[in-house]
Formats: structure tokens, sequence, C-alpha cells
């Protein structure tokens, strides 16, 4: 696996460059690991708890350990009276795991989120922010197939 | 019957993304030379007399903007894009990033030699990886061309925070920062970008640049609606046959949007309700269906176009539990700055949660109206509000619906 410091290192000059640089760690870990924040403190120079606190404020960063690859599932509105229940509990029944939770493997983890822009295709999930539209329960299997 | 007029979205199918040859082929940065061959005055006035104004939300004038920022003379200045677009039902912004990115990148060239700024940032959401790609490549080419001379443009990106979209919350958040919106005035035009004068505009603001250097303001002024005159692209959700993207002149009615161009109700269905503008929108019922889409006629009727998101619901439609849900929404993406926001969008989905499950009063309803009232008025920025709009519009429109679900 890929070393946060070098990573968080490379945006050290860009000013404002801490969510950037959050940005390339989740890139590599999936999420960002806690000492890398503590880290990132240190390269832009500021409070750790200024830097714990932007990394928490937003919710696409995810502070701590979570699966390989990330599930999202748009409960916002439009997707919320297209189905967006049934398809939270196919992906709970088929990975055997509650929102929220991991799979023991490490492999997948299930998130809501809010409207992911991909409206045209309601209800809309996202692996690894990689669009799938106009879900269904009877679609799920094959979609993580994909990541198996 | 409503038909569709393409003015932003002009070369979307047309020509490739990622060959700025075929965007130049097509006329393309020909205005950026032609806005350069102005004097910056004549340039900013011929933006106001377009009478163009802020397709993101708050409807500005888009030439007065600018006029503020370039009226200061300070070392630097900075051209930022809203591309945050976190308005749910909303991605318009994305089908002009992905389809036709150097309309984007030349209206952005074009408000820097306007105001006096060499540096523009595109502040593109954090979920929208594949579109930061198509940004970062076209601004190599437009690079590699030297089409956009001295005028540089940096992709940030967001993180997943709806409040980022106001445009002092994105301006911390490129600040590297929490996105937490910012005391006004000054406004960014005037201190922005660390504190140095910047402009603001939507993705779909500026698209529209390039249309109207080239073909000329008036032109402009004589499309739509003449009070917020050009084009709009709405997104169309929920229970219309045509969920899809469409680009209208602004004088169009909602009816025919829906109706027309949306291909009317799934199953044939009886409407009931139709929200616009994004989850921050009002909830319109049928007697309101013959209003104009345009800024203003939809103040009238208590409503925002906002972001030209169009939510269809049909008559099977639980309006209660679709407010709930949004209430849930606005609670989430609360960013804790203010009080009146933090414990009033906390509250209101409360009560909200409490009504949907059957076990609301009468009094809750009262308590829901004037906390309502309230954050309209108190809460420091546009995201606190205009949470309460969805339940206020319903509590007005949809009263039987929430009278049928108390204890
Ligand atoms: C909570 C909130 C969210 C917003 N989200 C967006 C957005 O996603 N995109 C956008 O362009 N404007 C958004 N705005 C409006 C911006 O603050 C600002 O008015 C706009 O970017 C100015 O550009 P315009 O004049 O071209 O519309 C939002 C405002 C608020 C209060
Ligand atoms: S509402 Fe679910 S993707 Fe937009």
């Amino acid at each position: 696996m890929a070393d946060y410091k070098k990573i968080i290192n490379a945006y050290k000059d860009l000013p404002g460059g801490l969510i950037e640089s959050y940005h390339a760690v989740q890139r590599e870990f999936s999420y960002i690991p806690e000492e890398a924040v503590f880290y990132a403190a240190e390269v832009f120079d500021m409070p750790k708890a200024k830097a714990y606190g932007v990394a928490t404020f937003y919710s696409y960063l995810k502070v701590g350990k979570r699966g390989k690859n990330v599930i999202r599932i748009c409960e916002s509105a439009p997707c919320h009276i297209a189905g967006a229940a049934q398809v939270v509990a196919a992906l709970e029944k088929e990975l055997g795991i509650k929102m929220g939770e991991t799979t023991a493997d490490g492999k997948f983890t299930l998130e809501f989120t809010e409207c992911v822009g991909q409206c045209q295709a309601t209800p809309v999930i996202t692996i690894n922010s990689k669009p799938y539209g106009d879900l269904n329960p009877a679609k799920v299997p094959a979609v993580l197939a994909e990541y198996k | 019957m409503a038909e569709e007029m393409r003015i932003v979205l002009r070369n979307v199918g047309k020509i490739s993304p990622l060959k700025i040859d075929e965007y130049i082929k097509a006329g393309g940065y020909k205005s950026l030379a032609k806005a350069r061959s102005m004097s910056q005055i004549d340039l900013i006035e011929e933006v106001k007399k377009s009478g163009l104004r802020g397709r993101g939300g708050a409807g500005f004038n888009c030439g007065m903007k600018w006029s503020f920022s370039y009226k200061i003379d300070t070392d630097q200045k900075y051209v930022v894009c809203n591309a945050d677009e976190g308005e749910p039902g909303t991605y318009k912004d994305r089908i002009i990033m992905e389809n036709d990115p150097q309309s984007l990148l030349e209206g952005m060239a074009i408000c820097g030699y306007a105001i006096g700024s060499n540096k523009g940032y595109i502040y593109c959401r954090g979920e929208y990886p594949y579109v930061v790609e198509t940004l970062n490549k076209a601004i190599a080419q437009a690079k590699d061309k030297g089409v956009l001379g001295d005028f540089d443009i940096e992709v940030r990106m967001g993180a997943g925070a709806y409040v980022c979209g106001e445009e002092s919350a994105l301006i911390e958040s490129i600040e590297g920062h929490r996105g937490e919106p910012r005391f006004k005035p000054p406004f960014p035009p005037v201190e922005g970008l660390w504190g140095k004068p910047t402009i603001v505009n939507n993705v779909e603001t500026f698209a529209n640049i390039p249309a109207i250097l080239e073909k000329g303001a008036d032109w402009y002024k004589g499309i739509g609606a003449s009070s917020y005159p050009g084009t709009k692209v709405l997104t169309l959700t929920g229970d219309v046959v045509n969920r899809t993207y469409f680009e209208v002149p602004t004088n169009v009615t909602i009816r025919e949007v829906i109706y027309g161009l949306g291909g009317g109700m799934v199953n044939g269905k009886n409407f009931k309700a139709v929200q616009i503008g994004g989850t921050s929108g009002g909830f319109i019922p049928e007697e309101f269906l013959d209003t104009p889409i345009d800024f203003d006629s939809m103040t009238t009727i208590g409503a925002v176009l906002g972001s030209g998101a169009v939510f269809v619901m049909d008559e099977t439609r639980d309006i209660v539990d679709i407010v709930d849900r949004i209430s849930k929404f606005f609670e989430h993406e609360s960013c804790g700055k203010c009080t009146p926001c933090r414990e009033g969008t906390k509250r209101m989905h409360e009560m909200m949660h409490r009504i949907n499950k059957g076990s609301g009063t009468v009094g809750v309803m009262d308590l829901l109206q004037n906390l309502g009232n309230v954050m309209s008025v108190a809460c420091l920025c546009g995201l606190g509000q205009a949470a309460p709009a969805p339940v206020l519009s319903t509590l007005k429109h949809f009263k039987l619906e929430f009278n049928a679900k108390l204890n």
C-alpha cells in the first residue's frame, strides 16, 4: 500500500491544498487513516484539531477504516420515491450487513449519500464513485459481482 | 407547444468534448478573441445589457456582478466557477461539463479579461471525479493550443458538503477550510478568495457568455422572459414520462415543461405536485402550473426557479413522507455555524418525522409553521433560509395530507 506521507507531501505547496491531499489519500486507501490526518496537520502547519475538523466536515471524506469498495445509496427525494429503500434492502441482504457497516472480509462498505447528480436514472447507487442507475433489487447481484 | 432551444447546450452531441479542434471549428474561442478586442468596460456593458442573470439560483445580474470586481484596483483577482451542483435532482452542470468543457473555459476566460484576473478555479463536486478528469484534459488542451493566453484555470474538488455550493462557503473550501459560510458584507466580488475580489458564477452562467458575445446582447435579451432572458436547462425527475434534461426559453410555463417536453405523467396518472429548483424549492400545486418558469414569475407564486430541477409527483405520492425525507437532508447538510439553522433543521426534521409516523398533533403543526417562519429570516445563509420552504409550502397547499396523518 502506498505511503500516505508521500501523497500528502506532494500537496505541501498548493495553497489550500489540504482537502486535495485528503482526496488523494482516499483515492489510494478508500478512506483516510487517522494518522494521515495528524501527519497532514504537520505538513500544512496547523493544529491537529483543525486538520481533523476539516476532514470530518465533508461527508465524501471518511476518517477511519472502511471497506475496499464503498457502496453509496442516494436517498435524496427523487431516488427516495423511485424505490431506494428496496435497493437498500437488497444490498443489505446480498452482503449480509446493515447500512453503515463493512463486510467481515473488508471488501464492501454500505453508506447513504445525498444526490450524486445522476438523477436521470433514479434510484442510483455508486460504487467507488462509479454510478449505477435505474437500479432495482433484481439487478443488485449482477452489479456486485463486478467487484467480488 | 414548447420547444427546446439550445444555447448553453449548443454543442452537446455535435462535437467531441475532448477534441478542442472540433470546438474551435464550431466557432469556439472566437468570442474570447472578440472580447479581448473590446475595452473591459464595453465588454461588461455588453454582458449587462444582455440581461443575463445567474443560473446558480440567486439570479443576480451577471455583468453587474463583474463590474464590482472590475472597479477594484488590486494586484490579484479571481474567477471561480461554481460546479458544486449539490441540489438534489440537478445534473445540468454535469451535462455541460461532460459534453462541452471548452465553452465553460472560454466563458471563464472572458470574465477574467473583463475584471482583470489571470487565475480561475473550477470548484467541482467530489462526486464527479470523472468530470474532474474531463475538465483537466480540456484545460491541458486549451493550454497547449495557447487559446487562454495568460489566463490559468485550476480544478478543485468539493467533498460532499451541500453548503459548499453557497459562494462564501465554497471560497472557504478552496482555501482548505471547513466549508462554513462567511458573514456578509463584504461580498466575494469585493473580498473573496484569499481576501481578493472574486467572481463566483455558475457553470451554466459561464457557458452562456461565449454565445452572448458571438450573437450580441440584443439577440439574447430578446429570448424568453424579459426580466430573466435567455434559456434555462431543466432536469426532470419523478413521475414524468421523459426523465431527462431540456433547455428551454425562460417564458415557457411549468405545464408546458411537464406535459409538453416532459411527455406528461407516467401511466396517465393525475398530477399532485411539482417541486422546482431542487430540494430547497417550494412545492407547487396544480393551480399554478400555467406560471412561466422565469425567476420573477416563480417568486410571485412563492416558489423558485433555483437550479432548474423539476421533481414531479403523481396523485399516489405521500407528500408528508417526502417532506420528512427532505427535512432530514437539511438536518444533515446544515454546517452548524449559526444556531437557527443548526437547531432549527434538527427540530424541523424531528417534527416532520413525528407527523409522518402518525404521532403529530395540531400543536406540532403550529410549531413547525412558527419555526419555519423564524428560520427563513434568522439563518445566516441561504441554506437555512430556504430549508423551511418545502415544509411551509406544503403546509399551505397540502394541509389536508398533514391533517390526515395527525394523531
Ligand atoms: C446552500 C446553497 C447551495 C448552493 N448551491 C449552489 C450550487 O450547487 N451551484 C451554484 O452555482 N450555486 C449554488 N448556490 C448559489 C451560490 O451561492 C451563488 O449565488 C452562485 O454560485 C452565483 O453564481 P451565478 O450568479 O452565476 O448564479 C447555492 C447557494 C446556497 C445558499
Ligand atoms: S436524486 Fe439520487 S442521484 Fe440525484
